[in-house]
């Protein structure tokens, strides 16, 4: 099994005729993903990769029972795409696009809260359940399919550098995603880790977090409470200076509000097993999930 | 972006709230001319840098008579200011706000934010003017009063109410601060603002509410909808390697350490950055290439990072998504032959056509060390500094 996404998942891209929105969808077509449609407005009726364009995603859901966004839509419209998904009645809307404006998404926040739909991003790699279907940017083959690990995480690269290690060790994954490195994004590490806690065939979680913000304290409070599943954590930006943006709008730390020292604590304190060193996590997982796997 | 206080208060009067009179100085004889004009006494010379901390630093002068403006504002023209918020090398201060002195009944603190948890903008608002906010909200959250703007709803008559009967404010100075509080949100909305604070704000003795000191930050992703902020952009507040690198679209930060570093995607730099850290040496820099980054970009974060003085070896670490390996492997072998590279670089790569990558590099004929693994880039990182020591 796998969480929020399987090889039933219909895909509609959006911003599909871009040079990332094409480039991603070929090879997300090539790893078996089930992409049904994409939208470029003004383009409807054309196809690329194969693939039938439409204008609206509202055209697009009607006509191929799409259930699934990926958003490649640039910054400047991408809140708007956002919305248009979540109005067309798509139930899962993974958005990559970075730079998207921080009111634009506290709106897009509030008006998707209570409705049906799952936002995963902005500013995300995406997700995928090896083996089954592959919604995003992050290169296929570094992944094991079959499980038992989850893993979720607020970077990019850095996911692809902690799957690598695990595939390495022989470890493969149910679904691997990013929650995205914004300020303010759709699902977080507690939606994520609910979802594993439900999912039979996930045994163990690796959660990867950042500084800034206070997801991974928030996320600390609900291990201890309700997660029996192992985790492994790990925190980027030890030696990250204040008061200066580390490249994710995110990640910065204000005052002495999300430094990496007091994730480590808090996540060490709620049972969760905390790797201080990125080049070893590997191993560190094969150790301590050694009952578990 | 930060911008500086004059420039705030410019934005603020543009959006019908009262500051104090006051224009900018850039010399002694400009100051001196400013405070005639204000044609009252006393007057405030206050240091114009972006960092916060300024008054205890010794950056904002009182002055009661016309004799004393030149010599001070000389002084504070002269001034590197050293604060919390400037790191140990200060900032020079460049430009100063002369500004009329007010008569001050009490100060208090207001302030809107960009709430990441709550997904709000949220107001804070407390009688302990003047103070750090984050301070008087650790020691006595109750003196704090915090209010959650849904921005689908928008500031409606019942939030003011909670701030100004929680303020305490008299009938007619409540009146004033609701009119005050709706102008702060239009520009925290129209200006696509992170942060937008009044501290103090002073209750004069004629009865106002005027904003002495006031700091706002703007969304960097939200400036393309915001040609006239771009014009309070001071790059002379930002190192010059910063200023290069982001002409160039990369993100890049100085630090203080020796060991320079290039690395794809923002999570994998911070890493990156805490191994050479472990390893037991000091990151020189944070430089994030990007997911998608080009031969060229690569080729100019190598020429940035070496162009720091203080540079004595580099660590590139690329996981090849999107950025493929043999398109990395092209950019150093280009910038390396470009630039003449003498330092030790180590180079650890993984991903999308690796092998490619690592036969460009072998190939090169350049002395560039590769790196097996993480593990491996790491111990070559420290044992590259510790040759240095000797």
């Amino acid at each position: 099994m796998s969480i929020f996404v399987n090889r039933e998942t219909r895909v509609v891209v959006q911003g599909i005729t871009g040079r990332e929105g094409a480039f991603h969808t070929s090879q997300c077509l090539a790893y078996g993903t089930q992409i049904v449609a994409g939208v470029t407005p003004g383009k409807g009726g054309q196809n690329a990769n194969g693939i039938q364009i439409f204008n609206s995603v509202h055209r697009a859901v009607i006509t191929t029972a799409a259930n699934c966004s990926l958003i490649f839509v640039p910054p400047t419209f991408a809140a708007d795409a956002i919305l248009e998904a979540a109005d067309a009645g798509i139930e899962l809307i993974i958005a990559i696009t970075e730079g998207i404006p921080v009111l634009d998404m506290m709106r897009v926040k509030n008006y998707l809260a209570g409705k049906p739909v799952r936002l995963i991003g902005a500013n995300c790699p995406g997700i995928i359940s090896p083996g089954q279907c592959k919604i995003g940017i992050m290169p296929g083959s570094i992944h094991l399919a079959g499980g038992p690990v989850g893993v979720v995480s607020r970077s990019g690269t850095l996911t692809y550098e902690v799957v690598h290690q695990l595939s390495s060790q022989g470890i493969g994954q149910t679904t691997c995603l990013g929650i995205g490195g914004d300020p303010i994004v759709g699902t977080d590490f507690i939606d994520c880790l609910t979802a594993f806690e439900n999912d039979p065939e996930t045994r163990a979680i690796v959660m990867v977090g950042e500084i800034g913000g206070s997801a991974e304290e928030e996320a600390a409070a609900f291990i201890r409470e309700r997660v029996s599943k192992p985790v492994v954590g790990f925190i980027a930006g030890l030696t990250a200076p204040p008061g200066r943006r580390m490249g994710h709008a995110g990640a910065i730390v204000c005052g002495s509000s999300g430094t990496a020292q007091a994730k480590l604590k808090t996540l060490t304190d709620a049972g969760v097993h905390v790797c201080r060193d990125l080049t070893s996590l590997g191993s560190y997982c094969s150790k301590v999930f050694a009952d578990a796997l | 972006m930060k911008i500086h206080e004059f420039q705030t208060k410019e934005l603020l009067r543009g959006f019908g709230v009262t500051v104090p009179a006051g224009a900018l100085a850039v010399n002694p004889q400009q100051a001196v001319e400013v405070a005639e004009r204000l044609g009252g006494w006393p007057v405030l010379l206050k240091a114009q840098i972006h960092a916060g901390g300024r008054g205890k630093a010794g950056g904002i002068k009182i002055v009661h008579d016309p004799s004393g403006v030149h010599e001070m504002a000389s002084q504070l023209l002269s001034m590197t200011l050293v604060t919390p918020q400037t790191g140990p090398q200060g900032q020079k201060v460049g430009k100063l706000l002369v500004e009329s002195g007010v008569d001050i009944e009490q100060e208090l603190y207001l302030g809107m934010m960009v709430d990441r948890v709550r997904a709000t903008i949220t107001i804070l608002a407390s009688l302990s003017g003047g103070m750090n906010i984050e301070e008087v909200a650790a020691a006595t959250p109750e003196k704090v009063i915090k209010i959650f703007v849904n921005p689908l709803l928008g500031l409606q008559p019942f939030h003011c109410r909670q701030v100004v009967y929680g303020l305490g404010l008299q009938p007619a100075l409540a009146k004033e601060c609701t009119k005050l509080l709706g102008n702060l949100y239009r520009m925290f909305l129209d200006c696509d603002c992170e942060t937008l604070e009044i501290n103090p704000l002073a209750i004069s003795k004629a009865g106002e509410l005027v904003a002495l000191d006031a700091k706002a930050e703007f969304d960097d992703n939200a400036l393309f909808r915001h040609q006239h902020l771009l014009e309070y952009r001071d790059s002379s507040e930002e190192s010059p390697l910063e200023v290069e690198a982001a002409r160039f679209g990369l993100n890049y930060i100085n630090l203080s350490g020796n060991v320079g570093n290039m690395v794809n995607g923002a999570g994998l730099a911070m890493a990156t950055m805490d191994i050479i850290k472990q390893a037991g040496a000091e990151p020189a820099n944070f430089l994030d290439v990007g997911g998608g980054a080009s031969a060229e970009m690569v080729e100019n974060g190598l020429r940035i990072i070496l162009s720091d003085p203080k540079v004595r070896g580099v660590l590139i670490n690329i996981f090849g998504g999107i950025l493929r390996c043999d398109v990395l492997a092209e950019g150093v072998v280009q910038a390396a032959r470009k630039i003449g590279i003498t330092l030790p670089v180590v180079i650890r790569m993984e991903g999308t056509n690796v092998l490619e990558g690592r036969r460009i590099f072998a190939e090169s004929g350049l002395n560039l060390i590769t790196a097996k693994d993480l593990h491996d880039a790491a111990s070559k990182v420290a044992a590259m500094v510790a040759e240095e020591k000797r």
